[in-house]
């Protein structure tokens, strides 16, 4: 019980803070036809915008809550405010950032990480992107790397194009609903043949109470480019639960190369529910890395279409679930040509009763000849209370091809909590080893600032399990 | 300083009692030799001496330099310089080989923050150390024993004892899967620490391992106690007659 205080007190001291703020559009709380209407009117969108909210709204509404995977029934969405608009201005100089809102972000360490090792910062702040960034010589090669809204009235034909094509608003509950609702989010769009060679970051911030947060993000990386992209998210520590309802499409077409990093670290009111999915065109390679920390409630899949012969998709993830946790997450692909390939690796930490589900799928379609596949997820569980399950699932409609599948469920082991402390290691510093042992096949694929923060907020999670 | 001694030690695990009353005395200094049949105890008693937490210790004192350690956490047991190189070292995936040889390296020298003059000269010494003991530098990138072969594994065992200049080391069958080369080097490891300040508990089967390290006693175990001591004739004995003329 201790521990948990200890750890929701220093998630309270380094993102739980919240800072207040006025903003200068709220709609009411609550969701119906005019507050669509009213976002949509406040963005000054084009009218198929509109349409397509309207239209996503109706499928919203008719859509059951899913009755598979995490609890949900708690939520209420009539309790939700759907905007807030924290400034009327975007800008690409930080110093023409609102005050209170540089505040946070300069708490948080945004600006910092711009200067030492990003090609292109993005921040948004509840509803809006408020600061958005990009290193001049991509944009001069034509690298677009603006706010989902921005994208819209400034590059409507390549928007219009892509937009909606990965995830439709049919999808599911979650997806029409951000379909609805969406505001802000990343657009990036890379020219044929262009390598961005250092990543590009978002960052998300939930600062209000009872807000819900839909950002949009679309990766185009056109022929034979490529780009990593990371987002980094974190809300304040309210009693109320927020809402989180993302979607991400990413469309790397032929011989493209997108990674994709998250690493989420919502405070443990947050509802985290997010549809994330890629399309991979001949010989392009899609990576996710899902790291997956806090949250109340996560339900989050990323999956790759692998649509042309020769593409690969590979997804590594993680996921802590702590004390009223429930991480259900896990990773799907589809092989729909030939000689396509995918690897998952899902590695799952459960304590002080959390719980982590693991679900995958892979589906490997006739005529996907020569495809191969392989899911591999481990759980390690660190005391009595938590739990684990894994659900992996493989679908195989072509003959001429190989899919596997490995799954691992552990405690800490004893003897090599032996081994460690016989070398001189506190119980709490080999279990940390150990711990961090288990993740680093993730962790050793992030940027080296973003391995080190990970590893330092599973510390502290970790930190005060006697 | 680095004597060690055990009075009356009794212990079991999950109810079964696997040491009946070891006595034993390693003096300041001593390196001595502990062998004995398969399943005499000889493992367990290295483990239970650093504190295994399986391990139910019934009655008996186990007492390094004086102090009665049997209280103390095996990390405490560590610091007051208590090494054990394992017999079948357990892979630790995830965790660098190099950073468990820092960790050693600088709690050894009380060092907290890693300078770039400690790191350096710690890269110089491990660079010495993995020489002397014919492994690649290489192995610096690998987990900790992960993906080793049993020779390796027992090699770099001898290289976190060299770093940790334990002043009692507890060396269980690390003579054992060495061809000739490798059993020398970590022969002369073991003896480079030799010293006034320092004593070792050698366990093994064979004969070989001492002729290079040629200790000041042997004890003999079996059915969880000491059933002979001596000095090294009592080697050449075993070689020849084997363990049938002990005591029941």
């Amino acid at each position: 019980m201790t521990a948990n205080i200890e750890v929701n007190q220093k998630y309270a001291e380094k993102y739980g803070w919240h800072d207040d703020l006025q903003y200068t559009h709220v709609t009411q709380v609550g969701l119906t036809e005019s507050t669509v209407r009213e976002i949509s009117a406040v963005k000054k969108e084009p009218k198929w915008m509109l349409d397509f909210r309207l239209l996503a709204l109706k499928i919203f509404e008719q859509k059951p809550m899913p009755k598979w995977g995490a609890n949900l029934s708690d939520i209420d969405f009539q309790k939700t405010i759907y905007y807030m608009r924290p400034s009327d201005k975007k800008t690409g100089n930080w110093d023409d950032v609102p005050e209170d809102i540089k505040r946070t972000f300069d708490k948080l360490g945004i600006p910092e990480a711009e200067r030492k090792f990003l090609a292109g910062v993005g921040a948004q702040y509840d509803s809006e992107v408020v600061y958005h960034k990009i290193r001049e010589d991509l944009e001069k090669k034509g690298v677009i790397f603006t706010d989902t809204d921005s994208a819209l009235q400034e590059h409507p034909e390549i928007f219009k194009k892509h937009f909606g094509t990965v995830v439709p608003a049919a999808d599911n509950k979650f997806a029409a609903l951000n379909s609805a609702v969406w505001s802000g989010g990343s657009f990036l769009y890379v020219p044929a043949g262009v390598h961005v060679d250092i990543p590009l970051q978002a960052y998300f911030r939930i600062n209000a109470k009872n807000v819900g947060q839909f950002e949009r993000t679309l990766i185009i990386a056109e022929e034979g480019s490529s780009v990593h992209y990371i987002e980094g998210c974190s809300a304040p520590s309210y009693s109320q639960d927020s809402l989180h309802a993302a979607v991400v499409e990413v469309i790397a077409k032929k011989n493209a190369k997108v990674r994709y990093t998250t690493i989420q670290n919502w405070s443990n009111n947050v509802y985290n529910l997010v549809t994330k999915r890629a399309h991979a065109h001949e010989g392009a390679t899609v990576e996710w890395l899902d790291g997956n920390l806090g949250s109340k409630v996560t339900m989050k899949y990323p999956s790759v279409m692998l649509l042309g012969p020769d593409s690969k998709a590979e997804i590594l993830s993680i996921a802590y679930a702590g004390q009223g946790m429930n991480q259900d997450a896990g990773s799907k692909v589809f092989h729909f040509a030939p000689r396509t390939t995918s690897r998952i690796l899902s590695k799952s930490l459960s304590k002080n009763g959390g719980k982590s589900v693991f679900r995958g799928l892979v589906r490997i379609m006739k005529g996907a000849t020569g495809a191969q596949a392989h899911m591999k997820c481990d759980a390690l569980i660190l005391d009595k209370q938590s739990k684990s399950d894994t659900i992996p699932s493989l679908e195989i409609g072509e003959e001429d091809s190989k899919a596997g599948h490995e799954a691992t469920c552990s405690r800490i082991n004893e003897d090599q909590l032996f081994y460690l402390a016989s070398r001189g290691l506190s119980p709490d510093a080999a279990r940390n080893a150990l711990v961090l042992g288990f993740v680093a096949p993730f962790t050793k694929e992030l940027p080296m600032e973003y391995a080190i923060e990970l590893n330092r907020l599973i510390t502290l999670e970790m930190e005060g399990n006697g | 300083m680095g004597y060690l001694e055990i009075k009356d030690l009794h212990v079991s695990v999950d109810g079964k009692k696997i040491l009946n009353g070891i006595n034993l005395r390693v003096e300041d200094g001593q390196v001595c030799a502990l062998m004995g049949p398969n399943g005499s105890g000889k493992s367990t008693l290295s483990a239970v001496i650093m504190g295994h937490p399986k391990y139910k210790v019934e009655k008996g004192q186990i007492i390094l330099n004086g102090k009665d350690v049997l209280a103390l956490q095996p990390h405490e047991r560590a610091e007051l310089g208590l090494f054990l190189a394992f017999q079948n070292p357990i892979e630790v995936p995830g965790v660098g080989l190099s950073h468990l040889l820092w960790t050693i390296y600088r709690k050894k020298r009380g060092l907290e923050k890693p300078t770039p003059q400690a790191m350096a000269e710690f890269k110089k010494e491990v660079t010495a150390k993995l020489e002397l003991l014919g492994l690649n530098s290489a192995f610096m990138d690998r987990d900790v024993n992960g993906g080793l072969s049993g020779g390796e594994r027992k090699r770099t065992e001898a290289l976190q004892m060299l770093l940790a200049e334990p002043g009692f080391a507890m060396i269980d069958e690390i003579d054992s899967g060495l061809d000739i080369d490798s059993l020398k080097a970590v022969a002369s490891a073991v003896d480079s620490l030799r010293g006034a300040d320092f004593g070792a508990l050698v366990i093994t089967h064979y004969q070989r391992i001492l002729d290079y390290l040629k200790p000041d006693a042997v004890h003999i175990m079996q059915d969880g106690k000491i059933a002979a001591s001596g000095g090294p004739e009592l080697v050449q004995k075993l070689e020849k007659e084997g363990y049938g003329w002990l005591a029941k």
